[in-house]
């Protein structure tokens, strides 16, 4: 079966020049980059082009580049370190209903140790209210934590503004830009960013290696303890195979991304119509925000997405519903939940994310599969058969 | 031991059906070996296992046991998942954690406040097995659902109706368990192993090099770590908000002299005789529960014997409702042997049990189910004895 993945949001494949570029530190370069020796040399000099080339994606400076095991870390790195640097008395955190999971966990642990935490609502559209942002700043705010793109929905978040009022009131801004980084331009000094967590899974790089930009004269505490790699502020023996990786693939997002945000665009937006306009009573979920260019959320009233994702899948179609649990089972989606659809409507919808290589045989072959399996299980669906009876 | 079962020389299922089916996986020797079995008969199979339960929820009973020995736990659900690796079909985790609360966990944890005890299983069977996973199979293009129940269905060709059998294997039979399954339900149910005993499906879980083959079965209530339920009683209840308050009442005799004090009413089980917590001459064992005047009622073996009792939510099963009582064997717990009784059919989805023979522990909660022969004609909930 010619299997189609529509689930990049979830991860990516990675790219044959990022692999390339990776293999030999695996095995013939395989140095310690912080040995004397010409072994860890090599291996040191490949890192720090990884860091310059990371850090030109970001527009940031070399220095300001942390290499983490992922995203996770990097929220967490970036959310305890700052507040633990703080000396204030009292502790105040804003952040969003709909961040990820590693920043709301996060947060749900400081306010358990006493921290004061805000969480932002959101639109029907996923964007937070900048009054609102304004209104919850309070003296003793050290943090404002803020994702950028959403996962679920592809909502963009004007960040830009969000780092001018941070900066107008001198709080530190992080923000989580797994899902965006790659797909749109992020360049940490326009945002006026502090901090920024970034994931190489989702970039065309391999899983267990992301990043945290922290800017330089940040008040950060370090959260591991050992030895003196990376400035003794994350030790740990640098993967070096994985940071090569992430630098390559750092070097392809610069180059291709205006020309893949198009053209995926443009297949997305081809997907999205061609299911709206064959499936009935369908909507798209913060359309109309400003979103990443592969992201398509879709409700289709009277399904379970969990059967739609499970029957895509049996037909070769890979996407997914709401966020996977360590089973794998579907958990209901805190996201669409505070964008405010029903939890029926929140059950119902499905989330397709295209990538690099999605192409436009695969977009066709999509258009076929979903509706067909779309009507079969609405077939025997007894909801959706009440809902259209009620509306004769 | 029978060296000549193999994979291919099994009984053909009763029909062979074509399409997709659905086999409901725990991750255990037994539903594994149904999906075994099935792919041996050339079937295309499709694994589903259900995550029902939160293992991270009521910490509190975390120190109890490693989840490892639980159903529902992680290991179980990559286990199923090596399982389809290994044979090589689709497997899917699906999400049934609000069902499982609301239809089995809630009115368990209910049904002990209210003095009764009751059967989860049954619960789980009749409306979460049956009915949600049951309606995803089909949602997902699986037309039936096979399962590792020790239980035989058969389809009477004269009267249409799909019947309920023990099982082969009496040790192992689960039909007490299965009494609340609709025809609906049956008609689309397979339940390959009931032909087979437990050691014939562990030689073929070997022979297809399962890698869950010497799995230990798994032997207690998946939602309660250790079998401590009294425990999960209370975590879930604070849980919930509403912290059981101080449960301690009197014991009293049938004429309602006060002779001792209890730990609370869901503590308790009719015909229970250890742990009552004072010695007397003879014997006693808990006759009724009272949690209105939150009362445990004791007395002797002769007055815990009854021999009538009312069934409610009855479901006929292999014979539609009978007009006339008809004389059949009763079961009234798992571990009871039927004995012969009437059962007479009431209105209401009621139905009256008259033994023979006094019976010992008629227990409210529990079910009784009606057999002839090997065939369940119904069963239902134990409502009052007398």
């Amino acid at each position: 079966m010619n299997r189609i993945y529509l689930d990049n949001n979830a991860t990516t494949a990675v790219e044959p020049a990022v692999l390339e570029a990776m293999l030999p530190y695996f095995s013939s370069d395989f140095g310690n980059a912080s040995s004397i020796h010409t072994f860890g040399q090599r291996a040191r000099a490949a890192v720090e082009t990884a860091r310059d080339q990371l850090a030109a994606l970001l527009n940031a400076r070399s220095q300001e580049i942390v290499f983490t095991s992922g995203g996770t870390e990097s929220d967490n790195h970036a959310i305890f370190g700052i507040v633990a640097a703080s000396t204030a008395r009292t502790k105040h955190v804003i952040t969003s209903t709909i961040e990820h999971e590693a920043v709301l966990n996060a947060c749900q642990v400081l306010e358990k140790q006493g921290v004061a935490v805000t969480y932002l609502p959101v639109s029907r559209e996923g964007l937070i209210d900048l009054n609102e942002l304004r209104k919850a700043i309070r003296p003793d705010t050290v943090l404002i934590t803020i994702m950028h793109a959403n996962n679920e929905l592809g909502t963009v978040q004007t960040l830009s503004e969000i780092g001018r009022i941070a900066a107008e009131v001198d709080v530190y801004l992080h923000t989580d830009a797994v899902q965006s980084i790659g797909k749109i331009p992020v360049d940490v000094k326009a945002l006026q960013l502090d901090l920024l967590s970034l994931s190489g899974h989702k970039i065309y790089a391999p899983k267990g290696i992301g990043a945290l930009f922290i800017k330089g004269g940040t008040r950060l505490r370090q959260f591991l303890f050992g030895g003196h790699h990376q400035r003794g502020f994350r030790p740990g023996t640098e993967n070096v195979p994985g940071i090569i990786g992430l630098g390559k693939a750092a070097e392809l997002a610069r180059l291709s991304l205006e020309r893949d945000a198009f053209r995926i665009a443009a297949l997305r937006d081809r997907l999205e119509d061609g299911l709206l306009a064959r499936i009935p009573d369908s909507h798209a979920n913060a359309s109309a925000a400003p979103r990443t260019p592969n992201t398509s959320n879709l409700t289709f009233p009277g399904i379970e997405g969990e059967a739609l994702v499970i029957s895509l899948d049996l037909k070769g179609l890979a996407c997914s519903t709401g966020a996977a649990c360590s089973s794998g089972a579907v958990e209901p989606s805190h996201v669409l939940t505070a964008i405010g659809l029903p939890a029926a409507e929140a059950r119902a919808s499905i989330r397709f994310s295209l990538g690099r290589h999605t192409t436009d045989a695969e977009i066709d072959a999509a258009l076929e599969i979903a509706p067909a399996a779309l009507a079969q299980l609405r077939e025997i669906s007894p909801t959706y058969r009440r809902e259209t009876a009620a509306h004769p | 031991m029978n060296a000549a079962l193999q994979l291919d020389s099994l009984p053909a299922s009763a029909e062979r059906r074509p399409g997709l089916v659905a086999v409901a996986m725990s991750g255990g020797v037994d539903s594994s070996t149904v999906a075994a079995v099935l792919l041996q008969q050339g079937r295309p199979v499709v694994g589903l296992t259900m995550q029902l339960w939160n293992q991270r929820r009521l910490p509190e009973l975390q120190g109890d046991a490693p989840a490892r020995d639980r159903c529902c736990s992680l290991d179980d659900v990559y286990d199923a998942k090596r399982v389809a690796q290994h044979l090589n079909f689709p497997h899917y985790v699906v999400n049934f954690e609000e069902q499982f609360e609301q239809r089995v966990v809630r009115p368990f944890v209910e049904q002990y406040l209210a003095g009764r005890t009751p059967i989860a299983c049954t619960n789980c069977n009749s409306d979460v097995k049956f009915e949600p996973l049951l309606r995803m199979a089909r949602q997902i293009g699986a037309e039936h659902l096979a399962t590792g129940h020790y239980a035989r269905i058969r389809h009477h060709a004269l009267t249409g109706r799909y019947q309920l059998l023990r099982a082969r294997d009496d040790s192992k039979d689960q039909s007490y368990f299965l009494w609340g399954l609709t025809q609906a339900q049956l008609s689309r149910s397979e339940f390959p192993l009931g032909e087979l005993t437990k050691d014939e499906v562990r030689r073929l879980a070997r022979q297809a090099n399962l890698p869950v083959a010497e799995k230990p079965d798994s032997m207690e209530l998946c939602f309660v770590p250790n079998g401590n339920y009294v425990r999960f009683i209370h975590a879930y209840s604070r849980e919930s908000g509403k912290p059981l308050k101080n449960p301690e009442g009197d014991i009293v005799t049938e004429e309602g002299t006060v002779i001792g004090r209890h730990s609370g009413v869901h503590n308790y089980t009719i015909g229970q005789r250890k742990g009552l917590g004072f010695a007397t001459g003879k014997p006693i064992y808990v006759l009724a529960i009272d949690p209105e005047q939150n009362r445990v009622v004791v007395g002797e073996d002769d007055a815990l014997r009854s021999v009538s009792f009312e069934m409610e939510g009855v479901n006929w099963i292999s014979i539609a409702e009978p007009a006339a009582p008809v004389r059949a064997l009763v079961k009234i717990r798992h571990k009871h042997d039927p004995a012969p009784a009437t059962a007479e059919a009431l209105p209401g989805l009621r139905a009256r049990i008259t033994f023979e023979q006094p019976q010992r522990a008629v227990t409210p909660g529990q079910a009784a189910v009606i057999y002839d022969g090997d065939s369940v004609l119904a069963g239902g909930w134990i409502r009052s004895s007398r």
